[in-house]
């Protein structure tokens, strides 16, 4: 873990459960594994919140725990998982994802088990159901069937799953007997148990009415606590999440470098391959010519040898996203997703350098990643830039360490005069390095926005007053003189302040979203060459 | 390897591309500025419904998480000087127990933490009132101390499981934390002697007509 990332790690924690988490948490990142004992006393905090705190992390499953170093006999250790505090930043981006799939229903059912950590399907059937109802007009009501064949769509797509049991309770036990906890060091991963993705057999019947008299939902449902399916949590499948959000990229790249048949293409071709190939695959099944053609939709009228022309495009172009195997079935054609990724990784770190450094830096950026080892005089010479601002601007991506000296020797003393040094730039570590750039730009967003809101803060409280004042009065029908009068108890340059804060704030937090897009493509990046190794 | 060859200058900047007698640029004497100025200025932000949307998203869910139970608030600090009275004010509601309601079957048995006596409301007040009553035979007084005794576990019991808190099968009792009951016993003077007047003038918009002192 890099100072960045448990700074970051540190921040989020902080916005999302306050201060007490914030503290456990830290430490625990910082220490790896720790028993309970250990980090009570280390964190100086009282037995009960530290206690609460781990309760809440493991809840959301930022924190696993398991039997420690000392075997089933000794004190439980934990240990926090980064990457989902990571993922916290990311949760609009999943929620909105929800939204345009499955509509309403699916954002909100996302939503509640994004807040929750892990909830049964029954609790966020009901919830959900709550929830639209109460925004629904009069007199109608949101039927619990409709929110369950949602949550069914979202469940048979992979994008939720269950919570993984622990390891040796495999039936429903008691709870009184203490079974032994799995090891930490080897988490069960969801995808090992066989009915991850089955759904209970649940039983809510009937349905929300909302009582004509009072503004108070009445509940007319058979009033069990339990509806059978006590004892199984779903929580949300990041992972399947994460190959939408590769796969929409990707159809975007193509659009935006070919044209919008060729992402239409491609994305029957991702499509087709959803359920086929696995997550770290390097490239999808090979679909044939002809499946292809049968399984593209007619709104995109594309014709036969239409459709073998652009194909030959695709595999033509040198971003490489779709590759041809073999010649049967009218062509076998697959997309490689991990050239795909390097391909957008590569892009953005060049993008990176032409905004920040000018656009002839971003060129001698693209030649070296080309050309692998350049010497400062055929630099020069292929970047067709003067030697003088050549040197200068090399020397300050160096500086940068975007690009790095190589020294090839010819004798075996390493003398100066008598080696080689090249300039080169390495896609994989400058990716990595980008990447701690960007958890640290997402902390000092992060920060700011907290600097900026604790500044103002005593303008906030006496606006959020006069907004409550504002609503009981409305409530209970006050009169429009009334009303300017509370109003004007904020005065204009007070209300200009008020103004240009929440602008800041609302910037603040697009930039968070936005540097969010990029971490997510360069950790992409950087997952994909760790596992074809 | 710097400096081995007697006089001789073992690395020549000529080979990385600085010429005899350039003008290198002037080595940086303090650390670069907090918000150095920019050459480049930087792409403006995206905007659009999907943008737009999605700030809204982040905003409410930072606004829920405040108010979910995960958001764990630090115990309150204390006053400066201890009073006799704090001992029998009310405790505060950041008591030990967890405001919402894990499935103890995922967690490890060391989180689960105690959890309070609920102040016994109803059950409990009617006790002491009941026991009040009767002076006369003081073998009735026994019997009926010892059912309500055993009707105080089952109501207690049940309210627990009614406030969905799990019930202590086999789990000693462990340490009941004093309730206002206790307290009443312990002093001579009723429950709001120990008021501080911080609820004072609450009720004012009750009774405008009479005078307030």
């Amino acid at each position: 873990m890099t100072a960045q990332e448990v700074r970051l790690c540190g921040l989020l924690l902080q916005e999302h459960f306050g201060n007490v988490v914030e503290k456990v948490g830290t430490h625990l990142i910082r220490s790896g594994v720790l028993n309970l004992r250990a980090l009570a006393h280390e964190t100086k905090l009282p037995l009960d919140l530290v206690k609460k705190s781990l309760c809440v992390l493991v809840q959301h499953g930022m924190c696993t725990f398991g039997a420690g170093r000392r075997g089933p006999a000794g004190p439980v250790e934990y240990r926090i998982n980064c990457e989902h505090v990571f993922h916290m930043l990311r949760y609009p981006r999943y929620i909105y994802t929800a939204k345009s799939l499955y509509g309403d229903t699916g954002e909100l059912i996302v939503e509640e088990i994004l807040q929750r950590g892990q909830m049964t399907m029954s609790s966020t059937v009901k919830t959900v159901a709550d929830r639209l109802t109460h925004n629904m007009p009069e007199g109608q009501s949101m039927d619990y069937s409709e929110v369950v064949s949602v949550f069914s769509q979202l469940v048979e797509t992979h994008f939720l799953q269950r919570c993984p049991p622990l390891a040796s309770a495999g039936s429903s036990s008691s709870g009184a007997v203490d079974t032994p906890l799995p090891v930490a060091t080897q988490p069960t991963e969801p995808e090992n148990h066989p009915d991850c993705y089955k759904l209970p057999y649940i039983n809510l019947t009937g349905q929300l009415l909302q009582s004509k008299h009072s503004s108070h939902t009445k509940k007319l449902f058979s009033g069990q606590p339990l509806c059978g399916d006590d004892g199984i949590y779903w929580q949300v499948n990041f992972q399947r999440f994460h190959l939408h959000f590769r796969d929409q990229a990707i159809i975007s790249a193509v659009s935006c470098k070919l044209d919008q048949s060729s992402s239409e293409i491609v994305r029957t071709m991702l499509r087709m391959s959803e359920v086929t190939t696995p997550a770290h695959a390097a490239f999808t099944q090979a679909l044939s010519a002809n499946e292809i053609f049968r399984a593209l939709l007619s709104s995109y009228n594309i014709a036969r040898p239409i459709l073998d022309q652009y194909l030959s495009l695709l595999v033509d172009d040198p971003m490489e996203f779709v590759g041809k195997t073999g010649d049967s079935g009218g062509g076998m054609y697959v997309v490689n997703l991990h050239r795909a990724l390097a391909n957008l990784a590569r892009a953005t770190l060049e993008s990176v350098v032409q905004e920040r450094f000018g656009s002839r830096s971003a060129r001698i950026f693209r030649l070296l990643l080309r050309k692998r080892h350049l010497e400062q005089k055929q630099v020069e010479d292929f970047a067709m830039i003067p030697a003088k601002e050549a040197k200068d601007m090399l020397y300050k991506l160096l500086s940068e360490n975007l690009v790095q000296l190589q020294e090839i020797p010819k004798t075996p003393d390493y003398a100066p005069s008598r080696t080689f040094y090249l300039y080169t730039v390495n896609q994989l570590p400058t990716a990595r390095l980008l990447l701690q750039n960007c958890y640290k730009t997402v902390g000092n967003l992060i920060e700011r926005r907290l600097y900026e809101t604790k500044e103002n803060k005593r303008l906030l409280e006496k606006s959020q007053r006069i907004e409550a004042i504002l609503a009981s009065l409305q409530a209970t029908g006050a009169e429009a003189a009334q009303l300017t009068e509370v109003e004007e108890m904020i005065t204009v340059p007070e209300r200009q302040q008020l103004e240009s804060l929440r602008h800041h704030i609302n910037k603040l937090d697009s930039s968070e979203n936005q540097v969010d897009e990029t971490i997510f493509l360069l950790k992409s990046y950087i997952n994909s060459t760790q596992a074809s190794h | 390897m710097a400096g081995r060859g007697r006089g001789h200058r073992t690395f020549s900047v000529e080979i990385v591309g600085i010429g005899k007698g350039e003008s290198l640029p002037p080595s940086s004497v303090q650390p670069t500025p907090l918000f150095p100025p920019l050459d480049q200025k930087p792409v403006p932000l995206q905007t659009g419904e999907e943008a737009e949307y999605m700030l809204a998203l982040k905003q409410e869910f930072r606004g829920a998480m405040k108010t979910l139970p995960f958001y764990i608030r630090p115990a309150a600090p204390k006053k400066d000087v201890e009073r006799y009275s704090d001992k029998y004010q009310k405790i505060e509601t950041s008591d030990n127990s967890l405001e919402w309601k894990p499935d103890w079957r995922r967690f490890p048995k060391e989180l689960r933490v105690r959890e309070k006596r609920p102040l016994r409301d109803p059950e409990k007040s009617k006790v002491p009132k009941q026991t009040k009553q009767p002076r006369v035979n003081k073998e009735e007084i026994i019997r009926k101390l010892e059912t309500l005794e055993q009707k105080e576990e089952e109501g207690s019991s049940d309210e627990e499981e009614g406030q969905k808190k799990k019930p202590e099968e086999e789990e000693a009792e462990g340490e009941e934390e004093y309730d206002e009951e206790e307290f009443e016993d312990e002093t001579d003077y009723i429950m709001s002697y120990f008021d501080n007047g911080e609820e004072f003038g609450g009720d004012s918009d009750e009774n405008i007509d009479e005078a307030v002192y």
